[in-house]
């Protein structure tokens, strides 16, 4: 199997480690090891981790390098936004760059709020191993009356891998100045940058506003002058170059897709998105945005702009719902939908075996967990929650405690 | 190339229909992966193949497509295999302060109203063959992935199907070539589509063009890990000569190829 493909594995001076195979001989120098990133399993792509370990599992190990993940911003921005802030955490964690570009926040602001890292090791594997442990004393009782279902797996509601790839943060506390100011961040705020006319090319309407292609061209300006394109002969070290894109498609960046159902600018988000993954192909870099997608009216373009990236998730928060109150989801903060993943120099890619996904963020963890409801113990049979249960195709009762009113069981 | 699917339609590198527009469509799923079938087929049959990779880059078919038992690299060598590389051209087009320098490939992106033409002249220039040079390859055909990008790129549907159709008079009729298309779609079926969306438009107008139809989707009962989705092929009657004939499949890739199958006769099912 390796004489096919050594002559596909041979790094050149100017290709990229996003385009080897996972067959590479380990004498060969040339071998790229960047820091913070890591071969998938499955094809060899190099792939960094997005900060959060849970979402790493749930998108297939991590995200590959030179693509995209977009993620549909909640309602309230906030847990997309924090999404976001790992992701940058991170990559100053590994040592990567950064690129933060915002319309709203300067992005110094968004660096300040950084989540600390946890950097003792003996937080982290606790958690699988508290699990493991609260799994142990019941099978020691082995099952006498479902005794089929003994030699089948337990079921593990929260996902994680074995292997520890990624940090743990600490919502609660910021990242000390001194870690932050020893990753190279660069920022795009974009009142700082926006022109003062704009003036119409001369051959006609040119497909993208001022705004995406002034950020556009300051990011392959960043790139190139760094040296991620491979410009820069290898006297450095490479490294990986982290964008976080936040709430592209908003009125902020003068998009009126939020605003109308019939945008005038419509192709403009995608125009930038197409150039977007242009530059991240032909680059060692990564990039995040999000995309407040619950403003966005007609449906058919925001399947446009997801076809545009490679993997895109959408985060629907309870808060301010009323499923905030519903005692199905008290557990939770928001269900996670994971609506594309990339196929990435193959022809599969690592498909969930579940896509009922439900997130929390605790405070040393952001956990993704697979949605799985009680069972039914309740005698009295009370239909009063069937209309609050939108979306999950179950049939059942809140709960036995719920006390709900009306409950309409007939009595003989 | 995956040999159920050519078992299903007939053909093997040997022994193909000339003149004969596929079209790959699919919605609400991958179908890239037959693609990756066409573009070995073909090269395996010894056909000269342009190749429009607008969405992905060239290093993405070559690590598949080695998987699959054929070489890009080589036939791009040899000049069987012309490339263009959408996104790397894209992207000089996109930033401001280039100036073209000189192909109008990509101008579409420049100037969304202007249509096709570029890309067109592109194929036209390729597709023919070189000239008095070694001519040793067979009909030419053009794998284009996907036509439907240039829709959300501000291409109008009326112009790329001006392109599709010019396409077909140059490959299919003049130089009784073959092409395969890919245009994906968003299904909407909730309510009555207003005109904004483009690839249901595009995607009748090339129903109507083509010879023969793989429409793929998932399944109507849901997500399932075993099975991937479902392939309709349809064959379109021409000027009398056949029927329309649909015949539906269930498929499931792998890392080396795509197995078909009968509706129920997943190997994870029985």
């Amino acid at each position: 199997m390796a004489a096919p493909n050594m002559s596909v594995g041979k790094p050149t001076a100017d290709r990229l480690p996003c385009n080897t195979t996972s067959f590479q001989k380990k004498s060969r120098s040339k071998l790229v090891s960047i820091p913070g990133t890591r071969p998938s399993i499955q094809n060899g792509q190099l792939i960094v981790s997005t900060g959060v370990t849970s979402l790493d599992y749930v998108i297939g190990g991590g995200l590959a390098v030179g693509t995209l993940l977009l993620i549909e911003e909640d309602r309230y921005d906030s847990y997309s936004r924090m999404l976001l802030k790992y992701f940058l955490a991170e990559g100053v964690v590994c040592g990567h760059e950064l690129y933060v570009a915002s319309a709203l926040d300067h992005p110094n602001d968004i660096l300040q709020e950084l989540p600390a890292p946890i950097l003792d090791d003996i937080a982290s594997p606790k958690t699988v191993e508290d699990q493991a442990k609260s799994c142990d004393p019941e099978s020691q009782d082995a099952m006498k009356i479902a005794w089929r279902y003994q030699h089948l797996p337990k079921v593990q509601t929260a996902l994680a891998s074995s292997s520890r790839f990624g940090h743990y943060y600490d919502v609660s506390k910021t990242m000390d100045p001194e870690i932050c100011q020893a990753a190279r961040c660069h920022g795009f705020y974009l009142p700082e940058h926006s022109t003062a006319v704009t003036s119409p090319t001369a051959t006609g309407q040119s497909p993208m506003p001022e705004t995406y292609s002034s950020l556009l061209n300051n990011l392959q300006e960043v790139v190139h002058r760094e040296g991620f394109d491979g410009s820069v002969p290898q006297t450095k070290s490479r490294n990986i170059l982290r964008i976080g894109l936040h709430s592209l498609g908003s009125a902020l960046w003068g998009d009126d897709l939020c605003c109308r159902e019939n945008p005038s600018h419509g192709h403009a988000l995608t125009t930038f998105l197409y150039g977007l993954r242009a530059m991240l192909r032909s680059s060692l870099s990564v990039a995040v945005v999000t995309v407040p997608s619950h403003l966005i009216q007609n449906r058919a373009l925001m399947g446009n702009v997801t076809r545009l990236c490679d993997t895109a998730i959408a985060l629907e928060s309870f808060r301010g719902s009323e499923r905030e109150t519903n005692p199905l989801y008290k557990d939770y903060h928001g269900l996670l939908d994971v609506r594309q993943l990339p196929y990435l120099n193959c022809l599969v890619c690592d498909l969930p075996d579940n896509k009922d996904l439900a997130f929390k963020l605790k405070r040393k963890q952001f956990t993704i967990e697979r949605l799985h409801l009680p069972p039914d113990l309740s005698e009295t049979v009370s239909r009063v929650s069937r209309g609050e249960l939108t979306g999950t195709a179950m049939v059942g009762s809140s709960g036995c405690g719920s006390g709900s009113t009306g409950n309409r069981h007939l009595d003989f | 190339m995956f040999a159920e699917l050519n078992s299903i339609l007939n053909t093997s590198p040997d022994s193909f229909k000339p003149g004969e527009f596929i079209l790959v469509s699919d919605k609400h799923t991958d179908a890239s992966f037959l693609i990756h079938h066409f573009l070995s087929f073909y090269l395996r049959a010894g056909c000269k193949v342009c190749f429009l990779g607008l969405v992905q880059s060239f290093s993405h078919y070559s690590a598949i497509s080695q998987r699959l038992g054929v070489s890009l690299t080589q036939a791009r060598e040899k000049g069987q295999l012309v490339f263009l590389e959408g996104l790397k051209e894209s992207l000089g087009v996109l930033l401001q302060g280039e100036t073209s320098k000189g192909t109008r490939t990509m101008d579409f992106l420049r100037d969304p109203s202007s249509g096709l033409r570029g890309l067109y002249d592109f194929v036209r220039d390729n597709v023919r063959g070189a000239v008095g040079g070694g001519e040793e390859w067979g009909t030419p055909v053009l794998l284009v992935d996907d036509l439907s990008v240039v829709l959300s790129l501000g291409v109008s549907v009326g112009a790329a199907l001006d392109f599709s159709h010019y396409c077909r008079a140059t490959v299919c009729s003049e130089l009784q070539g073959s092409m395969v298309m890919l245009v994906r779609c968003e299904a909407e079926d909730e309510e009555e589509e207003s005109d904004d969306e483009g690839s249901e438009r595009l995607l009748r107008g090339l129903i109507h063009q083509c010879s023969l139809t793989l429409q793929v989707q998932g399944l109507p009962t849901g997500y399932c890990r075993d099975i991937h989705g479902q392939v309709e092929v349809c064959w379109r009657g021409q000027c009398d000569r056949q029927q329309t004939q649909k015949k539906l499949f269930q498929y499931k890739v792998h890392d080396k190829g795509a197995s078909f199958f009968a509706r129920g006769m997943s190997s994870a099912v029985l």
